[in-house]
């Protein structure tokens, strides 16, 4: 069990690159901070007309052979151990299965006009001393739930540098914390000092247009109005990849993010690699070794 | 943004940092409205750069020259994550908070306590601080929380309060007697990824933010951002404490400790045990011998030093019976080394600290480099993380000396060689004749015997020895009435401590109590004054670059 503190600056790195690359979304003169107000979620929902949106989806294609996952030593908290089958529990970073990455953040990074409010909120528990989910995504300002379903202490410390972080426990099943992160940040990271394998990451964007690959790398994300975006994928080891979408609307546009993970095979160093895959041109940055 | 974007999320990129905290300065000087308090950030500047630079960096980013040696590390201003507040988790401190902690320090860092630094000053500091971070310039003024005031302590309060420890899981990184030793201490790290010890809550002078009650109960609530510590408040607001428990928690917190560093006195008086001596580091005799606390520092001389010692200071007691004197000596330390589980820890230690630059670079200490031979590193069969044991000396000068000279307090030098008691958590214990660090040379027909057993973050040390030595032994006599030179080494093996790497005191002395006559009180003050002549010796060969 290894946690090597500079893959977390590496990630850091990664999305300063990425903010800087895709102009982001404009936060910085917002009133940044994290709020406890639960229920500020947008009393109405504007509408959504079908005839005016349509759907993204696609599969983070993994390249190359998948690594092993790494095993978690989990015997100092044997009620959460006991919650994992003979193979015992293992870290969420690199999950691979029928050639999919799961655990990729992907969302649109330019080209969105207008977004609607933040509307109810998004959850995050804590079940057998892992998150669930690893990823996430929230639109800015929109309240989290965190939960601790484990009857043990757990710490969410959160520190991104856009937003400001928090840190508070859980020393008990049933507490639930209500948090926010008021500007556009991918990612804020959390983790559990009592329990150092568990960590998780939330994709801040000020929209909500973005979605998270599943298990076999499947990622779906919905409503979004007719038109030309950038699309960005994250993944905390592989970093990122950009592609150009066009949106139909009433229609769903397929994307695949193929190569995932070839950064990591020595084939790219230093300069971004673009690839033209069909029509779309792939950019790779790669992950800081 | 870009510029500011970038640098915020860049965590230790110094060049990007240089332009985004220069960027975010003038956003806030733009920015900040007016507020009631005179402060001139400008003049603060001033105040900054001579002051606090050295440590925190000319961009406030917490890397100045002298950063690397520390741990923790200096506050990072640029990224305005505060430890030391009364606001929220997570909130902007007020200008209190930041007041407070320029003028009283943070205890147990290398932050001292400014308190004659002119409010004037202060106040412009103050402003300064605050333009590294845009943060500051953003939303309504931070507020402290409501903290509620204190219903009285008291051993009711006390017993709540240990449970209330128990309620919120406390001892998983503090320990269960609170000595910092909890299952999570290995893995703790700040923000940034730099590894951070859990307060050893029994050293509550050394608390960072201050150590009463009221200070204890806030840190309980507010947490301590940008370290692991978090906040309780939703933990109380969930029930799993009552308001009136936090405050327990704060007093049995400090009850842990004393609030002010332990008186130092120059002598160890060992006095007479009529009964016998006590047979181990356990026995209830040692109750009736005084403890004398002497503190230690990490050994900055020769490289490579210790700018971030484990061992902080010890407790030593002593008992004779006419034959044989013992020592307890006890001192808290999270790790039995060697132990795997610190392994982790170990590497981020040795790789985040400088242990050869900052304090003195001259070239003649670089030869004193070339010349440190480590020893081989032991237990260790994978050879991935050398595992060291944990380790203690004891000091004696070889001739006991007549007038205020004394053996380099290094542990001697070629012409006037120290006698050890030695102590090692896998060989135990022995005696050594030292020339210098890192040079014990084994005395294996000293006679000298003990042992140690370690609970909950803390050593207990035992060691005995006959009056007189063996004649076939190189060792000095302990005669009754006589003062004789002492001094303490003390190595935390988990945290990379070996050799030259250890926490060291100076010279102080040991008094076998004869039957009472007025040389007991004679002797400490004839110790206080040799003390005093070999401060001045001190300063001058420190001058002299000796």
């Amino acid at each position: 069990m290894r946690f090597d503190y500079r893959s977390r600056v590496a990630a850091a790195l990664l999305t300063g690159v990425l903010y800087a690359a895709c102009g982001g979304s404009d936060g910085g003169d917002a009133d940044a901070g994290n709020g406890e107000s639960g229920g500020e979620a947008a009393a109405e929902v504007a509408a959504i007309d079908p005839s005016t949106v349509g759907t993204i989806s696609g599969t983070i294609n993994f390249s190359g052979d998948a690594p092993a996952m790494e095993a978690i030593d989990m015997s100092a908290e044997p009620d959460c151990a006991a919650g994992f089958g003979d193979e015992g529990p293992m870290m969420q970073s690199v999950v691979v299965n029928g050639g999919g990455l799961a655990n990729v953040f992907v969302y649109l990074s330019a080209g969105v006009m207008d977004a609607p409010a933040p509307y109810g909120a998004a959850t995050l528990d804590q079940t057998n001393c892992r998150y669930a989910p690893h990823v996430m995504g929230v639109q800015a300002g929109q309240t989290i739930e965190i939960t601790n379903s484990d009857n043990l202490l757990h710490n969410i410390n959160a520190t991104p540098t856009e937003n400001r972080g928090f840190n508070i426990s859980q020393p008990r099943a049933g507490i639930t914390s209500r948090q926010s992160f008021a500007v556009a940040e991918v990612m804020v990271p959390l983790r559990c000092d009592v329990h150092g394998w568990m960590e998780a990451f939330v994709g801040v964007v000020d929209h909500p247009y973005f979605g998270v690959s599943g298990d076999g790398g499947m990622f779906t994300i919905s409503n979004v109005p007719a038109g030309t975006y950038t699309m960005t994928a994250w993944h905390e080891q592989y970093g990122t990849m950009g592609m150009e979408v066009t949106v139909t609307a009433g229609e769903t546009t397929m994307a695949d993010f193929d190569h995932m993970g070839l950064q990591m095979a020595g084939h790219l160093v230093g300069e971004p690699l673009v690839i033209h895959h069909g029509s779309d041109e792939v950019v790779f940055n790669r992950a800081q070794q | 943004m870009k510029s500011d974007r970038l640098g915020g999320s860049t965590g230790l990129s110094g060049p990007v940092f240089l332009a985004s905290a220069l960027f975010a300065g003038m956003v806030v000087q733009l920015a900040a409205p007016a507020q009631g308090l005179a402060q001139d950030a400008e003049a603060g500047k001033v105040v900054y750069d001579l002051w606090c630079a050295e440590c925190h960096g000319v961009n406030g980013a917490g890397d100045g020259p002298a950063a690397a040696s520390m741990l923790p590390r200096p506050r990072d201003f640029t990224q305005a994550r505060y430890q030391i507040r009364r606001t929220g988790s997570g909130q902007l401190p007020t200008d209190d908070d930041i007041r407070a902690a320029i003028r009283d320090g943070l205890p147990g860092t290398t932050m001292p306590g400014w308190p004659n630094l002119s409010a004037r000053a202060t106040e412009d500091v103050i402003a300064y601080l605050k333009s590294f971070s845009r943060f500051f310039g953003m939303g309504d003024p931070p507020q402290p929380m409501e903290l509620g005031t204190d219903p009285g302590g008291g051993p009711a309060a006390i017993e709540s309060g240990a449970a209330a420890y128990l309620a919120l899981e406390c001892e998983a990184c503090h320990g269960p007697s609170g000595r910092g030793d909890g299952v999570s201490a290995p893995t703790l790290e700040d923000w940034r990824g730099f590894p951070i010890r859990a307060a050893d809550l029994s050293e509550v002078w050394l608390f960072n933010g201050g150590s009463s009650v009221d200070d204890i109960h806030t840190r309980v609530l507010t947490g301590l951002d940008g370290t692991p510590m978090p906040a309780a408040s939703d933990a109380m607001n969930a029930g799993v404490v009552t308001p009136e428990e936090v405050w327990a928690l704060a007093h049995y917190v400090a009850s842990l400790g004393p609030s002010q560093a332990p008186p130092l006195n120059e002598v160890v008086r060992v006095g007479r045990a009529e009964a016998g001596l006590p047979g181990d580091g356990d026995a209830d005799s040692w109750g009736q011998a005084e403890a004398f606390y002497f503190p230690l520092g990490g050994q900055v001389i020769e490289p490579p030093r210790n700018f971030a010692p484990t061992v902080d200071g010890v407790w030593v007691q002593g008992l004779h019976d006419g034959n044989d004197v013992a020592l307890r000596i006890q001192w808290n330390d999270p790790s039995r080394s060697p132990d795997p589980s610190w392994d982790e820890w170990q590497l981020k230690v040795s790789e985040t600290l400088d242990m050869d630059g900052a304090f003195d670079l001259d070239a003649s200490l670089a030869a004193v480099d070339a010349e440190i031979t480590e020893d081989e590193p032991r237990g260790d069969a994978e050879g991935e993380v050398p595992r060291y044991p944990d380790r203690f000396y004891v000091q004696f000068p070889f001739e006991i000396p007549t007038s205020s000279q004394r053996p380099y307090f290094l542990m001697g030098d070629a012409r006037n060689p120290v006698y050890l008691w030695t102590w090692d958590s896998e060989q135990g214990v022995g005696a050594a004749r030292g020339r210098g660090l890192a040079s014990a040379e084994e005395l294996p027909e000293d006679a000298v015997a003990g042992q140690a057993t370690w609970s909950e973050g803390r050593w207990t040390l035992y060691v005995r020895r006959a009056l007189v030595p063996d004649p076939e032994a190189d060792g000095i006599t302990f005669a009754e009435g006589a003062t004789i030179p002492v001094a303490f080494q003390a190595w935390d093996g988990s945290s990379g401590e070996t050799e030259r790497r250890s926490s060291i005191s100076t010279w102080y002395y040991i008094l076998l109590e004869p039957p009472a006559s007025n040389r007991v009180v004679v002797a400490p003050m004839i110790a206080m004054l040799l003390t005093g002549a070999f401060g001045l010796v001190l300063v001058r060969r420190a001058q002299g670059g000796d």
